[in-house]
């Protein structure tokens, strides 16, 4: 059993790293697969002749920042995915359905168009730091109004949740619209980011923004066990020795930080935390031990590929990676509504 | 040492669901819990398994109170078998089994893990289950799979080859309406793991039951409650009387000669003529 498991991983983290090999070689310049290896061997110092100077720095300042980019946004969606589903005890869970990404999105269009209002002369100096923390509290605000909306008597109703939640998308995706009607030029070329999603941005909060999610990541993959005995149920996960109101608490702070953190990077890139988990789960059973950690790496590696797809697809220009996601996940989705509705017909 | 409630009440918006129940559950005995609809019996059961606070009152398991202790404490010395729990991952039977082993995930092997699965799922006859997706099954097939989790988890550390715990502490077993969905020969085969586990290992078990002969039969003794409060508790013999239960179930209920032996407690429909 073990065995079997860790050979999986141990697959997926090998079909990760072909995904970003292949993802370095394609795009605008061409410079292809065998030139990435060389590149990369040269790099770690196992050979002394490099490629030429163009390729180099193509894939050392665009192209290799973006990919790694995409890898911890992609797992980080991905894993947080898999958690909500099992927060929420509902399959279709996901960070844009219940309107975190959105709320994380209109915090930070908030803080792009009347940051300069509200923070002033600071705003010049904090704004680029603002902006992911505004996410991070429109994700977190969106997640706790959720929970405390759904609960009553102590007890919540999963499916009332999605539905609560489905409303504070609706709220949010509003806000974002109103916002945007108020922007002005340059804001509103820094919004339409926000609502398509894209790895091309490179501001100055990435990397605490990725350092952020990379914990984050790493706290929840921990999350298995007590996220199965969850699955039973609360007061099932109680008997069975789980403090359900610090799992939620904890679980549901860090999912927010990891979505906050990943919209401040790329903006809105939906569906990865559906289809990752449900193609892992297609795999491994609904084991969350197996399912988080293959999830981080699912998202990671849907998302590279993504990635290569919006590089190439319209060439010379690139597409927003969130079409990409949504005409790729849209269809999915579909797909796995209607797989549900025939079994539950049998 | 026992698990006992002391007084407790539990009132939610304005409305006393139970008021100043003190029972205990002793170790090595049955204790049922039996009275009308809406009596209380559940929420009674909440209440003694820390799943809901009192509103007044102490529930203490062991000499310790219940609302002191740690989740992971009060898991490691009791088991809750629920009344249904939906779920919509397809889990498949043995997993969920074993999810009961969790409390002792930092203390049990994976062959002791396996040992107890294995026992658990063959006493609650779900072997041919085993394999099977737990979201397909039938109600009945779910609350075995249920009663085999709550074994595994009552077990502990326990390795079931010796005769009968000793020396590491009370353990209990409480089950909410458990045989509501099974059929007849399972109902019984419930019961009586249920009382092999108090008499024979020493756990104190306390279970919600309407059939008033398999009170008789099956337990050590029983609380009547009605409209929140605490009838009667005692013995068994003691309590059961036609009587008694005519006047709390608000139905005539008699003691009929079994020509088998014994006496069995029968209901008639309200009106003869009818």
């Amino acid at each position: 059993m073990i065995g079997h498991h860790a050979f999986l991983l141990v697959a997926m983290l090998l079909l990760l790293m072909l995904s970003v090999v292949v993802s370095l070689g394609v795009g605008g310049a061409d410079i292809g697969v065998g030139k990435v290896l060389v590149h990369l061997a040269h790099r770690i110092g196992l050979i002394g002749a490099g490629v030429d100077d163009f390729s180099a720095r193509v894939l050392d300042s665009l192209r290799l920042p973006r990919i790694l980019r995409g890898v911890v946004v992609g797992a980080g969606l991905g894993v947080s995915g898999a958690v909500m589903q099992s927060l929420f005890r509902n399959p279709i869970a996901d960070p844009g359905f219940v309107g975190v990404s959105a709320s994380a999105a209109f915090g930070a269009v908030v803080m792009i168009v009347a940051g300069g209002a509200v923070l002033g002369s600071y705003y010049s100096q904090f704004g680029p730091f603002a902006v992911p923390v505004a996410a991070f509290v429109g994700a977190v605000l969106a997640t706790s109004l959720i929970r405390m909306l759904s609960r009553q008597d102590g007890h919540t109703d999963a499916a009332f949740m999605l539905l609560i939640g489905v409303a504070i998308n609706a709220i949010a995706f509003a806000g974002v619209g109103i916002f945007t009607y108020m922007a002005n030029d340059a804001e509103l070329r820094s919004l339409t980011f926000w609502q398509m999603g894209t790895l091309s941005g490179d501001g100055p909060a990435d990397m605490p923004a990725l350092a952020i999610m990379t914990v984050g990541i790493l706290y929840l993959v921990t999350l298995g066990t007590p996220l199965n005995l969850f699955l039973l149920g609360e007061a099932e996960a109680r008997h069975l020795g789980i403090d359900v109101e610090k799992l939620k608490r904890r679980a549901t702070v860090v999912t927010a930080l990891v979505v906050g953190a990943a919209v401040a990077v790329s903006g809105i890139i939906g569906f990865v935390g559906l289809v990752a988990p449900h193609l892992v789960r297609l795999v491994t059973g609904p084991d969350n031990k197996m399912v988080l950690p293959a999830s981080a790496l699912g998202g990671a590696i849907i998302l590279t590929l993504a990635d290569a797809i919006a590089r190439i697809i319209v060439l010379p220009a690139e597409l927003p990676i969130g079409l990409v996601t949504g005409i790729l996940g849209g269809p999915f989705f579909l797909g796995l509504l209607l797989r549900e509705k025939r079994r539950r017909r049998i | 040492m026992t698990l006992q409630s002391q007084n407790v009440t539990y009132a939610v918006r304005g409305t006393t669901l139970v008021h100043d129940i003190s029972i205990d559950v002793i170790p090595g005995q049955v204790t049922a819990i039996l009275g009308p609809n809406g009596a209380g019996k559940s929420t009674l059961l909440k209440l003694l398994s820390g799943e809901m606070a009192p509103t007044s009152g102490h529930v203490m398991q062991g000499g310790r109170f219940v609302g002191e202790m740690s989740a992971l404490q009060l898991a490691q010395q009791r088991a809750v078998m629920p009344q249904a729990t939906s779920m919509t991952f397809p889990f498949v039977v043995r997993d969920v089994v074993a999810l009961g082993r969790a409390p002792f995930r930092k203390q049990s092997s994976r062959r002791q893990d396996n040992d107890l699965v294995d026992q658990a799922i063959s006493l609650a006859d779900i072997g041919h289950l085993a394999d099977r997706a737990y979201p397909a099954l039938s109600g009945g097939e779910k609350q075995r799979v249920h009663l085999a989790r709550a074994l595994v988890q009552l077990w502990g550390m326990d390795n079931l080859a010796e005769p009968a715990l000793t020396g590491r502490g009370d353990r209990y077993l409480l089950l909410d309406e458990p045989t509501s969905g099974l059929d007849v020969s399972h109902q019984h085969a419930l019961l009586s793991i249920a009382r092999r586990e108090a008499r024979d290992r020493g756990a104190g078990v306390l279970m919600i039951l309407h059939d008033f002969n398999q009170v008789t039969t099956y337990a050590d003794q029983v609380a009547i409650l009605h409209r929140g409060a605490l009838v009667a508790f005692g013995a068994v013999s003691a309590v059961m009387t036609p009587a008694m239960l005519s006047e709390v179930f608000a139905h005539p209920i008699r003691a009929i000669a079994d020509p088998a032996g014994g006496v069995v407690l029968v209901s008639q429909a309200p009106n003869q003529a009818f």
